[in-house]
């Protein structure tokens, strides 16, 4: 865990390399690639399971919401401060409750998420024009059907935005995932933080899951709203 | 729990390192450390404020560059505090100056974002009838777009702020001693140490986002404020519920 233990097994000390100068190497970080892959795995673990726990409860809190009008503000309160909290000082905060470990980070990514995703999704909702819910009525759907059939799809750009806006946050804070022992990249960027080719290989990996996950959700928007594409055509 | 009065105790009395040597915790040393947390933090918003506020208005008022201002903060958000900091530490060096550079890049995108937007979304309307009363383009900037548009600047100074406050807290990899120093020098401080300083830093980040917001709401032009109430209500709450808006 010492990073100066770390510094002396990521780097060798062969004088005259590359490597030994500090400079920026891609032979070294084909080589080395190995020691990067089980840190990434670990980091898209974080991030998949905190985004996937924190939709289930922030989509439930908006559906709550957008029946129960007043509930909107104390949410919105609750959820704020849980974002407002530094994530670094969330993971030790937790650390007396729930000690170190994948859990507690998994809380505090959670905790950050929530406000994104359950705004977006009541904005969605609270957007769908009154005269669609009118006809869905016409139609006679009940009010669930109306939830499921016309509201919830027609949200979910929204819905959809939110989830990139968390994914690429969530994927940043897992960086500093390590702090509270549950590893990922962070803990390889902090392992040698000097030294350029590592820094590079690391957060490279970092911004590349981050645009990924976000390519990823907007490709899966297209494909479940082919509407707004014939919109947005006309 | 107890875990929890210790941290507490850490902040209010003073006690020899569990290294040996310094004393550490008291309130003359979390001060010293939150000052410099501060200092760090503000200074790095206002150089962010003073390049991002002309940038986006003027970007705002001659509606180009939409594409640059409002991919700016999805960009910003991709790339990882921690990956930022560790690039600046390893290819520019540690120590304030360079640190306070990694911030404010870390800050511009949300102002810069949010100042783009917040002059684009005043009405077309407003802006023709301040032509025609004969305003020049600045006047039009300073008299017209920038009031109306300050409660969403504000929106985007509040975002950066709290996050700065938050990436603050690994400065020590940079070589600069602020709250985030007992976090990462557990040995020095202790575990209450390492505790207290989680406490401080989240306490700093709320007030940091409780102040702005008061001064966001203090801002607003009454006008706005009259104007369709529940829309201003929610600018203040911090939620970007316009399709326009495109915050955090």
């Amino acid at each position: 865990m010492s990073p100066l233990l770390a510094q002396v097994e990521i780097r060798e000390r062969t004088e005259g390399t590359c490597v030994s100068d500090n400079g920026f190497c891609p032979d070294w970080i084909v080589d080395n690639f190995d020691r990067y892959v089980d840190p990434f795995l670990q980091h898209v673990l974080l991030t998949v399971v905190a985004m996937a726990i924190g939709f289930v409860i922030s989509f439930s809190l908006a559906l709550l919401a957008y029946r129960r009008r007043w509930l909107i503000n104390p949410i919105t309160q609750v959820t704020g401060v849980l974002y407002t909290i530094p994530s670094i000082a969330a993971f030790f905060l937790l650390l007396p409750v729930t000690g170190r470990g994948f859990l507690t980070a998994i809380i505090a990514l959670v905790a950050y998420v929530l406000l994104i995703i359950f705004r977006n999704v009541l904005t969605g909702l609270d957007n769908v024009p009154d005269e669609t819910k009118d006809a869905g009525r016409g139609m006679g759907l009940t009010d669930r059907q109306l939830l499921w059939r016309v509201e919830v799809p027609l949200a979910l750009p929204e819905i959809m935005a939110g989830l990139r806006i968390a994914a690429t946050t969530t994927v940043g804070l897992a960086t500093l995932a390590f702090f509270a022992g549950a590893g990922g990249l962070g803990e390889q960027i902090f392992a040698d933080i000097n030294f350029k080719s590592n820094v590079v290989a690391a957060g490279g990996l970092a911004v590349a899951l981050a645009a990924v996950l976000d390519g990823a959700i907007l490709l899966a928007q297209r494909a479940i709203t082919p509407w707004t594409r014939a919109a947005s055509a006309r | 729990m107890n875990d929890f009065f210790d941290a507490i105790d850490f902040i209010f009395s003073e006690r020899e390192s569990p290294a040996g040597g310094a004393r550490v915790g008291g309130l003359a040393n979390m001060w010293e450390l939150t000052w410099e947390h501060l200092q760090l933090s503000g200074v790095s918003i206002a150089i962010a404020c003073a390049i991002a506020i002309p940038l986006g208005l003027w970007l705002g008022h001659t509606g180009r560059g939409g594409f640059l201002a409002i991919n700016a903060s999805n960009v910003g958000r991709a790339v990882p505090s921690l990956a930022l900091i560790a690039f600046f530490v390893a290819y520019i060096g540690v120590g304030f100056t360079n640190l306070t550079l990694a911030l404010v890049l870390l800050a511009i995108p949300p102002i810069l974002t949010n100042t783009f937007t917040g002059v684009r979304q005043v009405e077309r309307d407003t802006v023709d009838s301040a032509r025609g009363m004969g305003m020049t383009g600045t006047q039009i900037v300073r008299r017209v777009e920038l009031p109306l548009a300050l409660p969403l600047i504000f929106g985007g100074i509040r975002i950066s702020a709290v996050n700065v406050v938050a990436t603050a807290t690994i400065a020590p990899l940079a070589g600069v001693v602020t709250l985030g120093d007992p976090i990462i020098n557990v040995n020095t401080y202790g575990d209450e140490g390492r505790l207290a300083a989680a406490l401080v830093v989240a306490l700093l980040a709320v007030l940091t986002e409780v102040v702005l917001g008061v001064v966001q709401r203090a801002v607003t032009p009454r006008g706005l404020k009259l104007e369709g109430g529940s829309r201003w209500r929610r600018l203040a709450l911090g939620m970007p519920n316009d399709r326009r808006e495109a915050t955090t």
